[in-house]
């Protein structure tokens, strides 16, 4: 029995319980305290769709062997690039929604190349690098957004300054759609089919394109490079692979999150943006080598409810707010967790 | 050398490994000034038996072992590398243990700095934070070079000295320990140029004139000829012969070494013999970079349905051949099949060709360890040959995914023609045997359809069943399904039982092809270099 | 053996080819940042006196967070983004002053004292979980310095207070739990720095502070001439040769974080004096990066890294730092230019030393695999 039970814990994984713990406390705790458990659930299942695709961005570069993306922020900040197009041309709407995405990816498909040709010549210290190549193009693409060329004076600071806004309001142009499309109410909660179905789309292409052969490929070069190069894989390129297609994931994840927000923000808002999206994955219980859809939606889901829940539940115990502290903990603590775990991994 | 005195014995040593017996009954005597070479073929027992007298801590993790050491005729525990150096043993490493970034001088007193105290250190009680006595250091440095008779700089830094110089610095550390009185070299000479090895048997004479026991372990019966003054031959972890210098003869100890009775099996018979006038494949002059494993220029035909063994010592390239020909080492040479250039380096072109690969490598390279038997047996021809996938959706003409009932299919039909003991198609290939694996890597070989097939170490590492099971195979692919095999082995046994013609290859080269009769004399020369054929 | 070469006559071959272009080549990154440092001064039009008080000042204020870097770089750990940590230890020491109203140097001293067992113990912690992850201790410290400013966040924000008393209307928050956001240091506001602060060719020179960098530099260069400081390198060097030759490598490295954890939480104190207000919540916060970037300015890599090469990168870091955004506002009118430029030199410059730590890994691991060819 017990060993049946230590079993079941093992599969779950320990990390997994505790917050699925947590989470259950919060609840219980917001019900007694008369707190709208159907409201909270609503705004947790808005940032699992706000939050989804950004965190799926980490599964092509962990399954591909490269490891978890912490330079995430490359992909994020051509989708603001791809998102500004699209607000530059006055497209509004789900086609400006589409235009953004659509001008976000080419670029995206380019920064990624770029930089899994970077990855290619660092292995081994691929984290670190992805690291603080992501927080030095933050910082150069903060001189572009002064400088860029672009005039809609929506988007440009209205007197005085130079440059492009701090952030952007995207209510005129695609702030919200996917959230406004096809809501519907179940036991009280508001469920944005648009949102999550636009995840869960997302979710399974990229389940099938691990059918493919080309994703079996790539899956193959990440779990054994030399076993790959025995089969007659390219290791290198499908390493590459796996960096455009995280890249271009990024891009869009970051058009959605904003969507979902209703701002742009552009300038240092993108440096840290790896580091949820890590938190979240290793939460959902991939490790640095291997990493699947399921861990991207119980990670997604368990981390953004937590953070979700976590302010107005404990505001009404303790004062002050404890969330930004329990993120901090929690997602560092996760990663972690994750790099002292398997020192035999490489 | 004082015949009288013993300064090391080793007793009726004994070892398992989890029930294999490693080890019988092997006894080992050293007098003072004694050079004393100990020979055999790779698994013949003498790293454990190095190892146990060096206090191992895989010894003591795997049981521990059975028999007495003797030094100075007292009996002594030597539980610990620490202990064994304390005892007086030294041992220059196989790889170097030296730090490039210091010096020569640094690198002989690693961990073994002369230190001097200063206001600190006795403040603290601390002897960590005692000063290096740098000059010390230098002058016992300089002394330790000079028995060696080595000119060199003792403050250069190790980095950009030539590889010979390295192993000199290591065994100058094992001399600069005023307590060493028995020093042993596991294979000193394999990295060093000619003119460097025979350097280094001047240094063992010397060092040996000296009063220190010395134990000479390699497979190069050229050199023990040269500076043994006594040689012990172990096989299959016993003591096969103890013998003076005066005594031994090249072609006697090559017998010793491999000499082993071979159990005849019979074959099924063939319709028609392969023969030279049909060729398989031809190599012509191939190099392979395989770290420690080079190939140097070696050619040779394979007749088309026969079973070529590749046989030789560890070290002298017989693994680089199939490695270098599938892609996965680079090489250079010209390798054809039915007169068709094969192109080098690219593996997925020379699976095309109809050649295949089970490396010796299982976990390595061979398996995705934590993927399923039916990924495992199925992804190389899935990624070479365009099998087991499907158009789908079908209004999009370039998309292709796996087939999962093909998959499953054939999958089902290996674990049932190759008897795979497992619990279906999914189970992951880590948790099954090692014999078990080994036959998921031959599946994965025969997905793919081969007309010729490598195989390299079929059979290590796998329980003596498993072996009898996986020859057994090969032997029915070649026999019924007319795959030309090419076996590397290090058992020369297996070889000896199933190949047609058995090639030995040394120091990177073709030392000739010999009948799987021929007699054990014969494979040991050729396999120690002894003579030397012009490749055939 | 005659036709081996001798590695004398390499060795002098070598010697004489020492030359401009040579030096160049060594010290390319600080020339660099030299030239670029007077470039942007100049556009800038600064004053020099102006300049060199700046740099003065940041030159006393921040060596001895850039020196506590150099310990883990020789134990083969890497750049050491942990400091952070005794950063913080050192702004829990300071607050405790400032609450039991120690001044003066006293106070400092005081401090310094506490800051150590602190900063020892989380130094410790580190070393064992960068012991769990080798091979990645650079991400390992940085993610450390993260998950261990949510842990101080959460004292100061919400054990203080409620759990450790603190009983000072000038150090809460309004609500009673928590430490204000801005604490002001006056018992230890420049007490080192106003010791001595004589005033030469209209620079002002803070002595004292100076003298304990210097000071440092001094303990750290005798430590390296000790038996631990050999131990430290050859663990530095190859961890497996190490652990094989009997130096205990887990333990050493644990040393290692230990003591830079502890010269950076003192640190971090001399900061603050000079500051004189301590930013509860982001004082610590750069600290690991800023003095990583001025130790790789300074020509430091993730593998060696020199006292020299500490003092030169925060003078040049320095520099650039007080040049930029006024260069920015000369050259585009637009001073966030600049700011924004200097972000991205902190952040550059780690990422491109990062990428020559792992570029140059791999080309030493194929040069010895070459080389063990060459000899067969």
């Amino acid at each position: 029995m017990t060993l049946r039970l230590r079993r079941i814990v093992e599969n779950i994984g320990i990390p997994r319980l505790i917050i699925a713990g947590f989470l259950l406390i919060i609840f219980i705790t917001a019900y007694i305290t008369d707190m709208s458990v159907p409201q909270l659930m609503t705004d947790s299942l808005v940032r699992v769709g706000m939050n989804g695709i950004l965190v799926l961005a980490m599964v092509p570069t962990i399954s591909c062997g490269v490891g978890l993306n912490f330079g995430l922020p490359l992909g994020v900040l051509s989708g603001l690039v791809g998102a500004l197009i699209s607000m530059e041309r006055n497209l509004k709407g789900f086609s400006g929604l589409f235009a953004a995405i659509g001008f976000a990816i080419p670029i995206a498909v380019v920064v990624g190349y770029l930089y899994a040709k970077l990855l290619e010549s660092v292995k081994g210290q691929e984290m670190m690098v992805g690291t603080y190549v992501g927080f030095s193009t933050v910082a150069v693409m903060c001189v572009f957004w002064l400088l860029a060329p672009f005039k809609n004076p929506e988007l440009i600071w209205a007197i005085g300054g130079k440059g492009l806004r701090f952030t952007l309001t995207l209510g005129n142009h695609f702030g919200k759609v996917l959230n406004e499309f096809a809501v519907f109410q179940l036991f009280g909660v508001k469920i944005s089919a648009g949102l999550l179905g636009f995840f869960l789309l997302f979710c399974l292409l990229i389940y099938f394109f691990y059918k493919t052969k080309l994703g079996i490929a790539m899956l193959a070069a990440g779990a054994n490079p030399v076993f790959a190069r025995s089969a007659g894989i390219d290791v290198r390129s499908m390493k590459a692979v796996g960096v455009v297609l995280s890249t271009v994931l990024a891009a869009i994840g970051i058009i959605i999150y904003a969507q979902s927000y209703g701002f742009l923000q552009l300038y240092m808002a993108p440096l840290m943006m790896a580091f949820p999206a890590v938190a979240a994955i290793l939460i959902g219980g991939a490790s640095l080598q291997k990493a699947t859809i399921s861990n991207v939606i119980i990670g997604t889901l368990l981390f953004q409810t937590l953070l979700t829940t976590a302010l107005p539940v404990t505001s009404r115990v303790i004062q002050g707010d404890i969330s930004e502290v329990a993120r901090l903990i929690i997602s560092n603590g996760m990663i972690l967790y994750a790099l002292t775990r398997s020192t035999g991994g490489k | 050398m004082e015949r009288s005195r013993r300064v090391l014995e080793m007793k009726g040593i004994t070892k398992q490994y989890f029930g294999n017996t490693v080890l019988n009954d092997v006894s080992i005597a050293l007098c003072p000034g004694e050079i004393h070479a100990l020979v055999g073929e790779n698994g013949a027992g003498k790293s454990t038996l190095m190892n146990i007298l060096f206090g191992m801590p895989v010894i003591h993790t795997t049981g521990g072992f059975s028999g007495e050491i003797l030094i100075d005729g007292e009996k002594v525990d030597l539980s610990s590398p620490a202990a064994a150096m304390q005892a007086g043993i030294g041992m220059v490493h196989q790889e170097f243990m030296l730090l490039p970034g210091f010096t020569i001088t640094e690198n002989i007193k690693l961990n073994r700095e002369t230190t001097r105290q200063n206001a600190l250190s006795r403040l603290f009680h601390s002897q960590s934070l005692d000063y290096l006595d740098v000059p010390t250091m230098r002058k016992d440095a300089r002394r330790a070079l000079d028995r060696l008779d080595l000119s060199i700089d003792e403050w250069l830094p190790v980095a950009g000295l030539p590889v010979g110089y390295m192993q000199f610095i290591e065994i100058a550390r094992e001399v600069d320990k005023k307590e060493v009185k028995i020093l042993v070299f596991d294979e000193p000479t394999a990295v060093l140029t000619e003119t460097e090895a025979d350097r280094l048997l001047g240094s063992l004479r010397r060092l040996a004139a000296d009063g220190i026991a010395i134990l000479f372990i390699t497979h190069r019966l050229d050199e023990v000829m040269a500076v043994a003054d006594r040689i012990t031959v172990l096989r299959d972890g016993e003591t096969v012969a103890r013998l003076n210098r005066d005594e031994a003869v090249v072609e006697r100890l090559a017998e010793l070494m491999v000499g082993r009775k071979v159990e005849k099996i019979d074959l099924p018979p063939r319709h028609k013999d392969p023969g030279e006038e049909d060729l398989a494949l031809t190599i012509d002059n191939l190099v392979v970079n395989m770290p420690g494993e080079m190939v140097r220029g070696l050619s040779m035909t394979i007749r088309r349905g026969e079973i070529l063994g590749i046989g030789g010592l560890a070290g002298h390239g017989k693994l680089g051949i199939a490695n270098g020909i599938m892609g996965l080492y680079s090489s250079s040479g010209r390798v054809s099949k039915n007169g068709d250039d094969i192109p080098l380096n690219s593996p997925e072109q020379v699976l095309l060709k109809g050649l295949a690969f089970v490396s010796e490598d299982r976990r390595g390279v061979g398996l995705l360890l934590d993927e399923p038997i039916e990924r495992n047996i199925c992804v190389t021809a899935m990624q070479a040959q365009n099998k087991f996938l499907r158009s789908w959706p079908h209004f999009l003409p370039g998309l292709r995914l796996e087939n999962r009932g093909e998959i499953r299919a054939y999958s089902d039909e290996m674990i049932r023609k190759l008897d795979i003991r497992c619990l279906g198609t999914t189970q992951p290939v880590r948790s099954l045997s090692g014999g078990n694996q080994q036959k998921v890597c031959v599946a994965k070989a025969l997905a793919l359809d081969p007309e010729i097939l490598f195989v390299s170490e079929p059979t290590r590492g796998i329980d003596v069943g498993a072996k009898r099971l996986v020859l057994d195979l090969l032997v029915r692919l070649n026999r019924e399904h007319n795959v030309t095999i090419i076996m590397t082995s290090s058992e020369l046994g297996e070889l000896r039982k199933i190949c047609d013609r058995v090639a030995i290859v040394y120091r990177g080269r073709l030392a000739g092809i010999l009948p799987p009769d021929a007699s054990d004399a014969e494979f040991g020369l050729m396999m120690a270099g002894g003579v030397r054929k012009e490749a055939v | 053996m005659t036709n081996m070469t001798d590695p004398k006559t390499v060795e002098s071959g070598r010697s004489v080819s020492l030359d401009v272009r040579r030096i160049i080549a060594t010290n390319g990154v600080p020339i660099l940042f030299l030239a670029l440092s007077i470039t942007m001064a100049l556009v800038a039009g600064l004053n020099v006196t102006f300049l060199l008080n700046e740099v003065v000042t940041r030159l006393a204020r921040n060596s001895l967070l850039v020196l506590s870097l150099l310990i883990p770089v020789t134990a083969g750990m890497g750049l050491n983004f942990g400091i952070v940590i005794g950063a913080m230890a050192g702004q829990g020491a300071a607050i405790a002053v400032t609450y039991w109203g120690v001044t003066g140097v006293r106070g400092f001293l005081l401090a310094c004292l506490l800051s150590t067992p602190i900063a020892a113990i989380a130094g410790w912690l580190a070393g064992n979980v960068l012991n769990r992850a080798k091979g990645r201790e650079m991400i390992t410290s940085m993610i450390l310095g993260f998950f261990a400013n949510g842990i101080y966040q959460l004292i100061f924000l919400f054990i203080v207070g409620p759990i450790i008393p603190l009983n000072d209307r000038r150090l809460l928050l309004p609500s009673g739990i928590g430490v204000r956001n801005t604490v002001d240091l006056i018992n230890i506001a420049q007490s080192l720095d106003k010791i001595w602060r004589p005033v030469i060719g209209g620079v002002r020179i803070p002595v004292v502070t100076l003298l304990i960098s210097a000071g440092m530099c001094v303990v750290i260069g005798f430590l390296m001439k000790t038996k631990m400081g050999q131990n430290l390198r050859a663990v530095g060097q190859d961890m497996h040769i190490a652990e094989v030759m009997g130096i205990k490598v887990d333990k050493t490295r644990i040393i290692a974080m230990i003591l830079s954890t502890v010269i950076a939480g003192w640190g971090q104190l001399i900061f603050l004096q000079n500051i004189g207000t301590l930013n509860t919540y982001n004082s610590h916060e750069q600290v690991g990066m800023f003095s990583i970037a001025a130790l790789l300015v300074g020509g430091a890599s993730t593998r060696r890294a020199t006292i020299w090469q500490a003092i030169v990168g925060v003078v040049l870091f320095h520099t650039l730092f007080v040049v930029s955004p006024l260069a920015g506002q000369r050259l585009f009118g637009v001073p966030q230019i600049g700011e924004y430029f200097r972000v991205f030199v902190a952040y550059g410059i780690i990422a491109v030393a990062l990428a020559l730590h792992a570029w140059q890994g791999r080309q030493v691991r194929r040069r010895a695999a070459e080389e063990a060819m060459l000899t067969e």
